[in-house]
């Protein structure tokens, strides 16, 4: 392998890690939601959707910068998923039909309604935040002055995980530490059981949901630097958050990490190595494969090595 | 009474085969036709997702799969593209074993992520393979069969009447009873020697022809494709499953009067002219209206219709 090539290869893998980065907290979300309603939100990148417009609406008006809208954003989708939860979902938790997958058709409803009003109110307009570090970039020979290969890491890709890494961080002492934590990790063990503890299963459903937005709320805030929107950009990413569910194995939030890495890296190479138009369908490629060989997820895995929880 | 039930259906189809001697304008025959389309592909969808309840959110895979052989032969194999109705029905039905190999394994809503996967693959895949599909140039079938719209109405009307016909025969069979078996508990099924993933396949790939068809007809009647409209998550899988949810899951008549529903509401809804762009924000609030309310659409929820209505005795 030649050094052109090696450095090619390289700066894939990095630009595919800080990717993944991103994807895991998108996945997470989704995990959340799915440990502990058994169900599959099928808006979730819409949700983000939504999310990444009020960053752009509080760039463009107060020039607020998108790694703060975070602050506004997760909060406002948190209420939107409280709202979509107590008077949508859980309405059709208790009614009885033929069709047990009701639940995941009206989450469909739900994102179609979301990326129509977008279009409806913000046209189908490509946007983008303009902010003024987008290009900026470290360079590794600015270190390292006799590299024999050039790397780059660019500045707001790697704001953007970094502050990924540390959503995860707060989420995991959340979820560990805390109290209400703790009841969202029994209510998705076991929900009778849980129930039975007396834990408020109806609300710690209420208060994941809205977890889960909020997260996805981050993410999108987190995209939208690096990245550009439209009002159909949701369905591909709930496709991308579903790929690392099931990648990483329902419902674990360490499988969502390690799915979305996988995923990002993925991508990233099919990207480079295959053509731009062809990253969807290797993210479909691995997402069958996942199916067919490691029905588990990736934690399924790592339970047998003795790794994970 | 009973009698009369058994005959409704010719009745239908009487009427509507001497609909086009009334003289219709050109624009009511095409609204018939796409009713008449959706039909088949909501009675498809209803036959593996309403009997067997396995929900498919990607038929637009199988619709989009028929499309692209009759597309195809036409393009590139330079025959007519009805050719690709009767060639349709293999491809397809190999597709759908391959994909039933892969997706069957998965229960629920983990089966009807898979096909949703299938479908978005199966787009970017015939956006991609340009050699094969012209990409998103689409393929465009200069030469009509005919001018008349016509021909077309009593081609699709006879792939209804056979659809439906065919639908009414399996379910009526032995065969429904193994999908409805297998809908309501899959493991009881297995357990009683239903072979279920034989008959889950079975049940798949009579859905994805009957799709696949509908499909072909639709190329061969529209005169164009391309990936972003034959494969459509929202305007293909999403509209078939409302369909079938609107009228009534697992019932006959469900994706007959479902299409009747969609198609009018969506031309309602574009001739407005401020709100067309909108029409699947009204799609979508209809969708979560029907959920919340009548969960098994129009005709599965009869009883419950009539008593809202006060039509009905009191019970």
């Amino acid at each position: 392998m030649s050094s052109a090539q090696l450095e090619v290869l390289l700066q894939t893998l990095i630009s595919g890690l800080l990717l993944g980065g991103l994807y895991a907290l998108i996945g997470i979300g989704m995990t959340l939601i799915m440990g502990v309603m058994k169900i599959i939100n099928l808006a979730h990148g819409e949700l983000m959707m939504v999310a990444m417009y009020i960053a752009y609406g509080l760039f463009t008006l107060f020039h607020l910068d998108p790694y703060l809208s975070v602050f506004i954003a997760a909060p406002a989708l948190f209420v939107l998923g409280v709202l979509l939860q107590r008077f949508l979902i859980n309405p059709v938790l208790k009614v009885d039909s033929i069709l047990p997958e009701n639940q995941v058709i009206l989450t469909v409803g739900i994102g179609m309604v979301l990326a129509n009003l977008a279009t409806v109110f913000f046209t189908s307009d490509y946007r983008s935040t303009p902010v003024d570090y987008a290009t900026k970039a470290w360079y590794l020979s600015d270190f390292w002055k006799g590299s024999p290969i050039e790397l780059s890491l660019s500045f707001p890709w790697s704001i953007s995980f970094l502050i990924a890494v540390a959503i995860t961080i707060a989420l995991w002492f959340f979820l560990a530490k805390t109290d209400t934590g703790k009841s969202i990790r029994a209510t998705a063990q076991d929900n009778d059981a849980a129930l039975l503890m007396g834990v408020n299963v109806g609300r710690m459903r209420v208060i994941t949901f809205g977890l889960g937005s909020a997260l996805v709320g981050a993410a999108g805030c987190l995209f939208i630097p690096i990245y550009y929107l439209y009002p159909d950009l949701g369905g591909q990413f709930t496709l991308i958050a579903f790929v690392i569910t099931i990648l990483g194995g329902l419902g674990s939030t360490v499988g969502a990490i390690v799915g979305g890495l996988i995923l990002g890296v993925f991508e990233s190479l099919t990207a480079t190595y295959a053509g731009m138009g062809w990253a969807p369908v290797g993210r479909f490629v691995i997402f069958i494969a996942a199916l067919i060989f490691i029905p588990g997820g990736v934690v399924s895995l790592l339970r047998r090595q003795k790794w994970g929880r | 009474m009973g009698q009369m039930k058994r005959y409704l259906p010719l009745a239908i189809l009487g009427l509507l085969a001497i609909l086009p001697l009334v003289g219709l304008s050109t624009y009511a025959l095409h609204i018939l036709i796409m009713v008449i389309m959706w039909s088949i592909v909501g009675m498809a969808w209803n036959l593996l997702g309403g009997y067997c309840g396995q929900v498919s959110f990607g038929h637009a895979a199988f619709f989009g799969v028929g499309a692209y052989t009759a597309g195809i032969i036409y393009a590139k194999g330079g025959a007519s593209a009805w050719w690709g109705m009767p060639l349709s029905i293999v491809f397809v039905s190999v597709f759908a074993m391959v994909i039933g190999f892969i997706c069957l394994r998965l229960r629920g809503p983990f089966f009807a992520l898979a096909t949703l996967a299938i479908g978005v693959i199966l787009r970017v895949t015939a956006e991609n393979l340009t050699s094969l599909t012209e990409g998103d140039l689409g393929i465009m079938i200069r030469e009509r069969t005919w001018i008349e719209k016509t021909w077309y109405f009593y081609v699709v009307l006879t792939l209804a009447a056979i659809t439906f016909y065919l639908v009414k025969r399996v379910i009526e069979s032995r065969l429904g009873y193994y999908f409805v078996a297998i809908r309501e508990d899959q493991d009881a099924a297995e357990s009683l020697g239903i072979n279920t993933t034989l008959y889950k396949t079975v049940a798949l790939c009579l859905s994805a022809v009957f799709t696949g068809l509908a499909g072909a007809f639709y190329t061969n009647y529209m005169g164009y494709i391309d990936p972003k409209v034959v494969f459509a998550l929202h305007d293909i899988s999403i509209v078939t499953i409302m369909v079938v949810m609107i009228g009534g899951v697992a019932t006959f008549w469900g994706p007959v009067i479902g299409s009747v529903i969609m198609v009018l509401l969506a031309e309602v809804i574009r001739s407005i002219p401020r709100l067309g762009a909108a029409h699947h924000t009204f799609f979508g609030i209809l969708l979560i209206v029907i959920i919340i309310f009548l969960p098994n659409g129009i005709m599965g929820d009869m009883p419950k219709l009539k008593r809202m209505m006060r039509i009905g005795k009191p019970v």
